[in-house]
């Protein structure tokens, strides 16, 4: 990675507001954002650690291992809400056998919390793999957990 | 996106496979009828939809029983005002042709032929308010920002649309880049900005996509203003202006105090017009069609048309883009045809996470910026959400205090301990109430990490309801007045408008009577 990085910088520049572009690239990359590039980052942009950790922090997007073979993105705001969110939710947790938030210890499957993907009048939604899936419902939760299990 | 996420892409391949040429626009905004197919044939449109990858032959033969006619006379369609969003789902997104064939790029031409002052004369007699929620004119932010003396300065677009129930600006960036890249540029003229950023949430994939391809095929016309790019990391706060400003400088979007205005000190310190995507893709038909014919439309000191997002529970959800003073009740029940479920409606939440709830006795509030503040609430993005009578009002208190909670930036103590404060005031409320808590407050129990936000449910509760309510309209208070930003200052609105509508759900005493202030 740190080759990546260092090429990345040779083309986009290293002023400070590259950091988040740079992140996203190192991410979309690897998968993850390793602790281990936090002095890397410092050095190429010339930032502090501290700064650069209190970054990657902040942002809920920025994942610090690497992801499981398929994220499930489950919507849970108002919205969401109002439509049977909650049953949804209720049947992914226990269909796919991880707790949300978490990702399943097999590595096959993580479901993460997300706050609106803007499809708030056809809900319950959610990205799963990236892809966004309107009006998910119990059945197709099912297929879901058969396709991961498979 | 919408209609991608109900299925559209099997649908064009179907229809691709059958020997059509399969034009992909935008959403025409409403839902219910996507994946909505438009067959032209001898210049006239007929709408079908939903469509699924099966029904190809019958609609080709004109015989499916979607068939929806001209889309424009259908009644949803045909009410309303679009000023902003006249070409949405109408046109090819990145079409330059199809953009400039519907109009594009007049305003910008006109604006160019003008002098600066002159357009800001215009957007500020137009009466164009912030559209992204605060209402603040926008003409008197650019003339602030005209009459700063910089080399330097920036324009940039909030499109950190990350309120629960809103979608507009998703439609409008998946649907008509151009329009917003024209507003941008009329904004450059007005204030002598060189440069653009368009901060997107990251959960907006297909709107960078699109934004992205739209930049780069329209930069020889709107040179020498350029423009790009900048996508968000999944922080809420970010959608509050000055916390946007740190982000795209690559920090942590925590919010700056006010003053210096970001006018005057913005990105990177120079002068920066920030707006909304619908406050700057509201401009373009300002100066092509005049300040008048766009004040001409509206209420009171609101003017213009607004982009309202029907959303939740309801059954023609969509964007209904009309001019100011509709009232809440014809949006929820003649536009949106009640809820989806079938059951009575009990609460809309107006205005996103951080605005009030109603309940149907304040349907006849016109939709106008004073009207709503006067009633405790606020307009916001003009999201509308609606809920039936299963909704648990003292669970979504709980819940709007947990939001603030993960999301807060940290900065200030009111937002960054209150929220959490909050959430276990409600806890209390909650168990005391007596009966078991909804089976949803349970679940929401692990934060954006998966780890507890308190760690242990109350198990003895000594204290009354009424005392814990007491604490919660002090901690609200708290919030209100000594919070740096809306995320802090504005989550009492939905706790507490619960509270006051729907006191019952909280087990009080008596019935509440103090005011929301």
């Amino acid at each position: 990675m740190e080759d990546f990085i260092s090429d990345w910088v040779a083309r986009h520049g290293a002023d400070r507001d590259r950091l988040l572009p740079l992140l996203h690239a190192i991410q979309e990359e690897a998968g993850h954002i390793d602790p281990s590039l936090v002095p890397v980052l410092a050095e190429a942009l010339n930032l502090s650690r501290a700064d650069i950790h209190g970054v990657i922090t902040f942002y809920h997007d920025f994942r610090h291992e690497p992801p499981a073979r398929h994220v499930v993105k489950l919507c849970r705001a108002e919205s969401c809400q109002a439509r049977g969110g909650a049953a949804v939710e209720e049947a992914a947790t226990r269909l796919l056998g991880v707790p949300m938030g978490e990702k399943r210890g097999d590595g096959r499957v993580s479901i993460e919390p997300v706050y609106c993907l803007g499809l708030c009048a056809i809900g319950p939604n959610a990205l799963i793999d990236g892809r966004p899936v309107a009006r998910i419902d119990t059945r197709m939760i099912e297929q879901l957990a058969v396709e991961v299990n498979a | 996106m919408a209609s991608v996420a109900l299925g559209a892409d099997d649908v064009a391949r179907a229809f691709e496979e059958a020997g059509c040429d399969v034009v992909r626009t935008g959403s025409r905004g409403l839902f219910s009828i996507e994946p909505l197919v438009e067959v032209e044939q001898d210049g006239a449109r007929i709408g079908y939809g939903p469509v699924g990858p099966q029904d190809v032959a019958a609609v080709l033969d004109g015989s499916h029983a979607a068939r929806l006619g001209r889309v424009d006379d259908l009644p949803f369609f045909a009410s309303q005002q679009r000023f902003t969003f006249a070409r949405c789902g109408l046109t090819d997104p990145v079409s330059l042709d199809d953009y400039q064939a519907h109009g594009g790029w007049k305003g910008l031409e006109r604006a160019r032929s003008l002098p600066s002052a002159e357009v800001v004369e215009i957007v500020t007699a137009s009466g164009l308010r912030g559209r992204g929620g605060a209402g603040f004119p926008t003409g008197i932010k650019w003339k602030t920002v005209l009459d700063a003396r910089s080399a330097d300065k920036f324009i940039v677009c909030n499109a950190d649309e990350g309120d629960s129930g809103t979608f507009a600006d998703r439609m409008l960036m998946e649907g008509d880049p151009y329009c917003l890249i024209e507003g941008m540029a009329i904004a450059a003229h007005a204030v002598g900005a060189g440069h653009g950023y368009i901060y997107v949430r990251s959960e907006y994939p297909f709107a960078i996509r699109t934004m992205r391809a739209a930049i780069e095929a329209s930069a020889h016309l709107v040179a020498p203003f350029t423009l790009e790019v900048r996508e968000g990391a999944g922080a809420y706060v970010c959608g509050e202006e000055t916390a946007l400003l740190d982000s795209i400088e690559g920090k942590r979007g925590q919010v700056r105090a006010k003053p210096p205005l970001p006018a005057l000190q913005g990105l990177f310190g120079k002068p920066t017009v920030i707006n909304n995507v619908l406050s700057l893709a509201a401009v373009p038909f300002i100066l092509a069609e005049g300040a008048e014919a766009y004040a001409s439309v509206g209420f009171g000191r609101s003017r213009g048309t607004m982009p309202v997002q029907l959303a939740g529970n309801v059954r023609h959800g969509g964007l209904y883009e009309v001019g100011f003073g509709i009232t809440l009740g014809e949006l929820v029940n003649d536009v949106g045809g009640g809820t989806a479920s079938g059951r009575a409606v009990r609460a809309v939440q107006v205005g996103g996470p951080l605005g009030a709830y109603f309940p149907p006795s304040m349907f006849h509030l016109p939709f106008d910026y004073e009207s709503f503040a006067q009633a405790g609430g606020l307009i916001g993005h003009a999201g509308i959400t609606v809920f039936d009578d299963s909704v648990d009002m003292a669970h979504m208190a709980r819940f709007a205090l947990k939001f603030c909670a993960a999301e807060s930036c940290g900065k200030c103590t009111p937002c960054r301990i209150g929220s959490t404060r909050g959430v276990e005031i409600m806890d209390h409320i909650i168990a005391a109430r007596g009966g078991a808590p909804a089976s949803r407050t349970r679940q929401e129990d692990t934060g954006y990490l998966g780890k507890a936000l308190y760690s242990r449910a109350p198990d003895r509760i000594d204290v009354s309801v009424d005392a814990q309510v007491g604490l919660l309209r002090d901690l609200s208070d708290v919030m209100k007045h000594g919070s740096l930003c809306a995320l802090g200052g504005f989550t009492p609105y939905p706790v507490l408008s619960a509270l006051d509508y729907f006191p019952e759900d909280f087990g009080a005493s008596s019935p509440v009577t103090e005011a929301a202030e």
